[in-house]
C-alpha cells in the first residue's frame, strides 16, 4: 500500500506550490491530478505553449507558470498525471484509477487542491448543442490551440470572459458581440471597495480595465444590461434572444454561443468528507469552513486554492505554500529556517486577495442565474424544467428530499450543475436565506470509475 | 464550429480516429471532445432521457456532456479522454447497450 | 389542535400506515423529521420480496407472501390516488447462485421453507433455465443456476414514498415535514404533542420513525429490541433494458440505471460509504453478467437497516397507554401493502389485534423463558 505522508488532489497554482514547499523539506509527497500535465486551469498546457506564439499570446500571467511548474517537476514530489481520486473515506484512505489501474492510497494528511468550476448559468436553451462555457472555449484555445471558426457570441460577465476574449482577439479570432450580463454595481460601496482595490493592487485592475476597453472597441457588438438570454434551435443553437433591462428583446444568428458567469469552488470533494462549508453571500458560493492555514473541520483534510474559495492564481499558490506548512508542522517536520516563510506567504496573500471584494460586487451575478424562469432546464442529466422542481417543492422538503423525489441531481454530473439552482429554488420557495439551506449531499464517486475498475480493488480489500 | 490555429505539418502529430466509421484526422494528445469541435456534426450524444442531442458543454469534465462510447473502454467523458491512433468513437444514442456494439 | 391519530415518521412504514389509517379515520397527522435524518425508505433497494424470508418462523413467511400478493393490486390503488407511478414489475424474482456450494444452500432454504408452507411457489432453475431467462446477455461462467419466485416484485422505492405521501394527502391527511418529535406527552386519554407550530392532541399514536423509534416509545412502556445493520448500495449509468427480473442482488430500474446491492454489515450508527463494499459488489456483478464491467457506477449510498433477533418487524401496542403503537421493520417496502391495508386497519379499531401479538416484542420473552 502507498503510504505518502501528503497527498495531494490537483496539480494547479495550489497544489504545485504546496507540493514543492512539502517535498522540499522531506516529506515524502503525492500529487494526483486528472489532467495529463501540470498546470490546473490558469497553465493548462503550459509547458508545450510556452515558448510558443500561442504562449505569449495567452500573456505574461499564464507564462508566469512554467517556473512554478519546472519547480514543481524538480521538487521530488511524486506526480501521477491522468489519474482520478474518486473516493475519499473518512480514515483518509484515497481511491485512485490511472494508467496503472486501480489503487488505494493511504496517506497522513491530505491538500484538497480542485480549483473551480464555472458557475452553473441556466437559461433557456443551455444545454443545445452549440452553446459551451467560456471556460470550455479557452481550454480548446490552450489546447490543441483551437477558436471558433467564425465570430463569436459571448454572454455573461466576470473576469474569465473578459480574459477570454482579450486572447481570442490576440490570436485572430474574433468576436462577433458580447451580451454583458453585469448588473450595475450600487456606486458608492463599489467606489468605496474599489478605491482601497485600486491602492493595494493598481496593476491589475487597470489591466482589466484595459481588457473592457480592449473588448469594447473590438467586439463587432457590445450589449449592456442584458438580464435574459434564450438560445434558439431545436438541434443544435441558430440564435440568440436577448433581454436588456430598459425591456429591449432582440435576436441575433449563431451556431455557438459562450456563457460565463463566474466560477465557484469544487466543493465535492470536501463536502464528500462531510468538511462543514458556508454560504459566502459576497461570492454567492458554498466555500469549506477553513482555518487561517486551511485546515477543514476534518482532522487531516486541508482545502487550498480555489476549491477554498474563488482567490485565483497567485492566492492560490500563497494558500498552497501555507497549507503545506501548517502539515510540516504539524508532522514536526518543518525545517529550521522557515520562519520568515510564514510572514511572506500571508503577506502575499493579503496582496493578492485585495482587489477580491471589488471584483466580487461588480460582477455579482444577475438574479435570474439562481432563479431561472419556469421553462429552464435545471438538471441537465436528467432534464427537470424549474416547473418540474417547483412542482415537488410545495411542502418544505429540503434538498436530498427534493432530489429522492424528483430525481435532480441523480445523473452522471451528480448534481455539479444543479444543487445551486436547486438550492436558490427551496430558499426562494420557502423565502430562507441561502445560508439556510444545505445543498444535496454529496456522494461517491468523485469522478467517474467503472465497474472494473472498482472491481479490481475485490483481491486487494475484501468486503466486510 | 472550431477551427485549428496552426494547420500542423501533415505527419508526424497526427493521429486518425474512426468516428462512427468515418476516419477523422486529429492532433496527437487532444482530447476526443476537442476532435469533435471541429468536425460539421458537432454533437457527442443523444440522451437517455428524451434523445435531445447535447455537445460538449464546460470541457473540464464536470457536466458530463460530452459522454461518448469509446471502443474497448465505456462511455466516457469526450473532454477527458486523449486520441489514440486507430480509436473507435461512437455517439450514444439514447441508453447504451450492455453489449458493446462497436 | 385535536386530531384523531399522528403518525410519527414519514419514511416507507409511517406514510403507508397514515395513508392506510387516512381511510379509516377523520384526521390524521403525518409528522416527518427533518431533511438531513438518515431514512432506509430513501436508501433501500426497492425489492418486495418474500422468497428468503421466515425460514424457520412460519408466520414472517405467512406475513410476507400476504403482502407480496397485496400488492398486486395495492400499486394500481396508490398510482390512481396519487398520480404517481412506483414502476411496479412483478413477473417473479431470482437469486443467482455462482458455484455449486451456493446452489445447495439456496436449495437448502427452499426446502426449509418448503416444509413450513405448501406450495410457495419457488423453486430452483437450472443454469439453462436462467440462460433463458436473459436473451443477448452473458451469464458467467460460475453461474450455476438461480431460485426463482413467481410473487417476488420490486418497485421504485422514491417514487413509492411519494405515492403514499400525495395518495394519503389525498385522503385528506396532512404531513409537517420537519418536525422531529421530541416526546410525547400522556394524561387524560390524549397524547400531546409539542410541535413548532402548536400542540397537537390526538387519541391515538403510532410510532414508525425507524431507528429513531426507541427513544419515543419506551417512556409509553414499549420496547423495541433491534440493531442497526449498515446497507451499501452501488448504481450505474442508465442502460437500455437487458434484465426483465430483478433478483436479490442485482436489479435494473425503469429509468435503465442497475443497481447493485446491498452489503450487511454491523458497523453502528457509521453512515460511511466504503470503497471495499462497492469493491464487493461489482465484483460479483461481474461474475454474473461480465458484460457489466465497462458499464459506469454513478452513485454510492448506505442506509441502516432495523435488525430485530429473528429479522421479522415489531408490531406493538402499548398496554399501559392505550391508544399508542408503534412499527419497525426492515422490510417496510415488502410489508407496505400489508402496512397499508391489514395493520392500519388493526390500528385505527378494526379487527382483532390478536394476530399481531405474534409480532410483539413479548416474543422474544417467550424464548428466552
Ligand atoms: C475553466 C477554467 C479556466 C480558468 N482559466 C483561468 C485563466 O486563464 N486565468 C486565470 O487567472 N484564472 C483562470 N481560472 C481560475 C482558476 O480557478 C484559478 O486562477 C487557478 O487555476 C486556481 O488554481 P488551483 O490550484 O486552485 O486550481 P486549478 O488550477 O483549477 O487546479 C485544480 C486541478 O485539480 C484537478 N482535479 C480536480 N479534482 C480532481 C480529482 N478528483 N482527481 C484528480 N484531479 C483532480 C484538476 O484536473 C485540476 O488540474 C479558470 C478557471 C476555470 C474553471
Ligand atoms: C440498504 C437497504 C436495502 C433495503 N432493501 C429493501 C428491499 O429491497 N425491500 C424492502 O422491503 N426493504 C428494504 N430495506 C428496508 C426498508 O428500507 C425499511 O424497512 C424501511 O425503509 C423502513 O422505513 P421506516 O419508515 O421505518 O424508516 P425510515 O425510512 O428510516 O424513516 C424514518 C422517518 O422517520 C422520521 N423521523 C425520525 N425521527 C423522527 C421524530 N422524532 N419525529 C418525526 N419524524 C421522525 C425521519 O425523518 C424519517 O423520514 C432496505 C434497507 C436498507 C438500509
Ligand atoms: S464537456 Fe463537460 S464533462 Fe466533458
Amino acid at each position: 500500500m502507498l503510504k505518502p505522508d501528503l497527498l495531494i488532489v490537483g496539480a494547479g497554482p495550489a497544489g504545485m506550490s504546496a507540493a514543492v514547499v512539502a517535498a522540499r523539506a522531506g516529506l515524502s509527497v503525492m500529487v494526483v491530478d486528472e489532467q495529463p500535465t501540470p498546470g490546473g486551469q490558469i497553465w493548462r498546457g503550459i509547458e508545450a505553449n510556452a515558448g510558443t506564439a500561442r504562449g505569449r499570446a495567452l500573456g505574461a500571467p499564464y507564462l508566469s507558470g512554467l517556473a512554478t511548474v519546472r519547480a514543481f517537476r524538480e521538487s521530488g514530489a511524486v506526480y501521477w498525471p491522468s489519474t482520478r481520486v474518486w473516493q475519499i473515506e473518512p480514515t483518509l484512505r484515497t481511491y485512485v484509477t490511472g494508467p496503472d489501474g486501480t489503487l488505494m492510497i493511504q496517506p497522513s494528511a491530505i491538500l484538497i487542491a480542485t480549483g473551480a468550476q464555472e458557475r452553473p448559468a441556466p437559461f433557456r436553451g443551455w444545454t443545445l448543442p452549440g452553446v459551451m462555457t467560456v471556460g470550455a472555449a479557452q481550454i480548446l484555445l490552450k489546447a490543441p490551440g483551437t477558436v471558433p471558426a467564425a465570430p463569436v457570441w459571448i454572454a455573461g460577465c466576470g473576469p474569465l470572459a473578459l480574459l477570454y476574449a482579450h486572447q481570442l482577439v490576440r490570436l485572430g479570432g474574433a468576436v462577433a458581440g458580447f451580451l454583458d450580463t453585469r448588473m450595475p454595481a450600487p456606486l458608492a460601496g463599489a467606489a468605496r471597495l474599489a478605491a482601497g482595490a485600486v491602492l493595494r493592487s493598481g496593476r491589475e485592475l487597470a489591466k482589466g480595465a484595459y481588457w473592457y476597453a480592449d473588448l469594447h472597441r473590438r467586439a463587432g457588438r457590445y450589449v449592456r444590461g442584458v438580464v435574459d438570454l434564450q438560445a434558439l434551435g431545436t438541434d443544435r443553437v441558430e440564435g440568440v434572444r436577448y433581454r436588456t433591462a430598459d425591456g429591449r428583446v432582440e435576436e441575433v444568428e449563431t451556431s455557438l454561443l459562450l456563457i460565463h458567469e463566474g466560477v465557484v469552488p469544487e466543493l465535492h470533494t470536501a463536502r464528500s468528507l462531510g468538511c462543514q462549508t458556508r454560504w459566502h453571500a459576497g461570492q454567492a458560493a458554498y466555500v469549506p469552513v477553513l482555518n487561517e492555514w486551511g485546515e477543514s473541520s476534518v482532522p487531516g483534510i486541508l482545502v487550498a486554492g480555489d476549491a477554498a474559495g474563488i482567490g485565483g492564481a497567485e492566492a492560490a499558490i500563497q494558500r498552497g505554500r501555507l497549507a503545506a506548512l501548517r502539515i510540516l508542522s504539524r508532522l514536526g517536520r518543518l525545517p529550521a529556517g522557515q520562519e520568515g516563510a510564514e510572514a511572506a506567504c500571508r503577506k502575499a496573500l493579503a496582496r493578492a486577495l485585495a482587489p477580491r471584494a471589488f471584483l466580487d460586487r461588480i460582477f455579482m451575478p444577475r438574479e435570474n442565474v439562481f432563479l431561472p424562469d419556469d421553462d429552464t432546464i435545471v438538471c441537465r442529466c436528467e432534464e427537470l424544467r424549474v416547473r418540474d422542481l417547483r412542482g415537488a417543492l410545495s411542502c418544505s422538503v429540503g434538498a436530498n428530499q427534493l432530489k429522492a423525489f424528483t430525481r435532480a441531481g441523480m445523473g452522471p454530473c451528480q448534481g455539479r450543475q444543479c444543487a445551486y439552482t436547486v438550492a436558490s429554488l427551496i430558499a426562494n420557495v420557502e423565502a430562507r436565506p441561502m445560508g439556510d439551506v444545505e445543498p444535496f449531499r454529496v456522494r461517491p464517486p468523485l469522478k467517474p470509475v467503472r465497474l472494473c475498475d472498482v472491481a479490481s480493488l475485490a483481491e486487494e480489500a475484501a468486503p466486510p | 464550429m472550431f477551427r485549428l490555429l496552426e494547420q500542423g505539418r501533415s505527419g508526424e502529430d497526427a493521429v486518425t480516429i474512426d468516428l462512427d466509421g468515418q476516419p477523422v484526422r486529429a492532433r496527437a494528445g487532444e482530447t476526443v471532445a476537442s476532435v469533435l469541435m471541429r468536425e460539421a456534426e458537432a454533437w457527442c450524444r443523444a440522451t437517455p432521457v428524451s434523445q435531445a442531442r447535447r455537445a460538449p458543454y464546460c470541457m473540464m469534465g464536470v457536466c458530463f456532456d460530452c459522454l461518448m462510447l469509446v471502443e474497448g473502454e465505456g462511455l466516457l467523458r469526450a473532454c477527458q479522454t486523449y486520441v489514440r491512433d486507430g480509436m473507435k468513437i461512437r455517439r450514444q444514442i439514447g441508453a447504451r447497450h450492455v453489449v458493446p456494439s462497436c | 389542535m385535536v386530531v384523531d391519530c399522528v403518525v410519527i415518521g414519514g419514511g416507507i412504514v409511517g406514510s403507508a400506515i397514515a395513508y392506510g389509517l387516512a381511510g379509516c379515520l377523520d384526521d390524521v397527522l403525518l409528522l416527518d423529521g427533518s431533511d438531513g435524518d438518515p431514512r432506509a425508505a430513501q436508501a433501500n433497494f426497492g425489492l418486495v420480496w418474500y422468497q428468503s424470508k421466515g425460514v424457520g418462523m412460519p408466520a414472517y413467511q405467512r406475513l410476507s407472501r400476504e403482502s407480496v400478493q397485496e400488492w398486486r393490486s395495492f400499486h394500481k390503488e396508490i398510482e390512481d390516488m396519487s398520480g404517481v407511478p412506483v414502476e411496479f414489475v412483478g413477473r417473479g424474482g431470482l437469486a443467482y447462485c455462482l458455484g455449486d456450494e451456493e446452489f445447495e444452500a439456496r436449495q437448502a432454504i427452499l426446502s426449509r421453507l418448503a416444509s413450513q408452507m405448501a406450495d410457495t411457489g419457488i423453486e430452483m432453475l437450472s443454469r439453462g433455465a436462467v440462460e433463458r431467462l436473459h436473451p443477448g446477455i452473458r451469464l458467467g461462467p460460475e453461474v450455476t443456476g438461480a431460485a426463482f419466485s413467481t410473487l417476488d416484485a420490486h418497485v421504485n422505492p422514491l417514487r413509492l414514498l411519494l405515492a403514499l405521501q400525495r395518495a394519503f394527502a389525498h385522503r385528506g391527511g396532512t404531513i409537517r415535514r420537519s418536525e422531529s418529535v421530541q416526546a410525547i406527552e400522556t394524561g387524560r386519554g390524549q397524547f400531546r404533542i409539542r410541535l413548532k407550530t402548536g400542540d397537537v392532541d390526538a387519541a391515538r399514536v403510532v410510532i414508525a420513525c425507524g431507528e429513531a423509534s426507541r427513544v419515543l416509545a419506551e417512556p409509553l412502556g414499549m420496547t423495541l429490541p433491534f440493531t442497526l445493520q449498515r446497507g451499501q448500495i452501488i448504481v450505474t449509468e442508465r442502460m437500455a433494458p437487458f434484465l426483465a427480473y430483478p433478483s436479490d442482488r442485482i436489479r435494473q430500474t425503469a429509468c435503465g440505471t442497475v443497481m447493485i446491492g446491498a452489503t450487511k454489515e454491523d458497523v453502528g450508527f457509521d453512515p460511511g460509504t466504503t470503497a471495499a463494499a462497492a469493491a464487493g459488489l461489482t465484483a460479483r456483478a461481474i461474475r454474473v453478467f461480465p458484460d457489466l464491467a465497462q458499464v459506469s457506477l454513478v452513485r454510492q449510498w448506505s442506509g441502516r437497516r432495523v435488525i430485530t433477533p429473528d429479522i421479522a418487524p415489531l408490531y406493538e401496542r402499548s398496554a399501559a397507554f392505550p391508544g399508542a403503537y408503534a412499527c419497525v421493520c426492515h422490510s417496510g417496502v415488502t410489508l407496505a401493502a400489508y402496512h397499508a391495508r391489514t395493520l392500519a386497519q388493526r390500528i385505527a379499531g378494526r379487527g382483532s389485534w390478536h394476530e399481531m401479538e405474534k409480532f410483539s416484542a413479548r416474543r422474544f420473552d417467550v424464548q428466552a423463558a
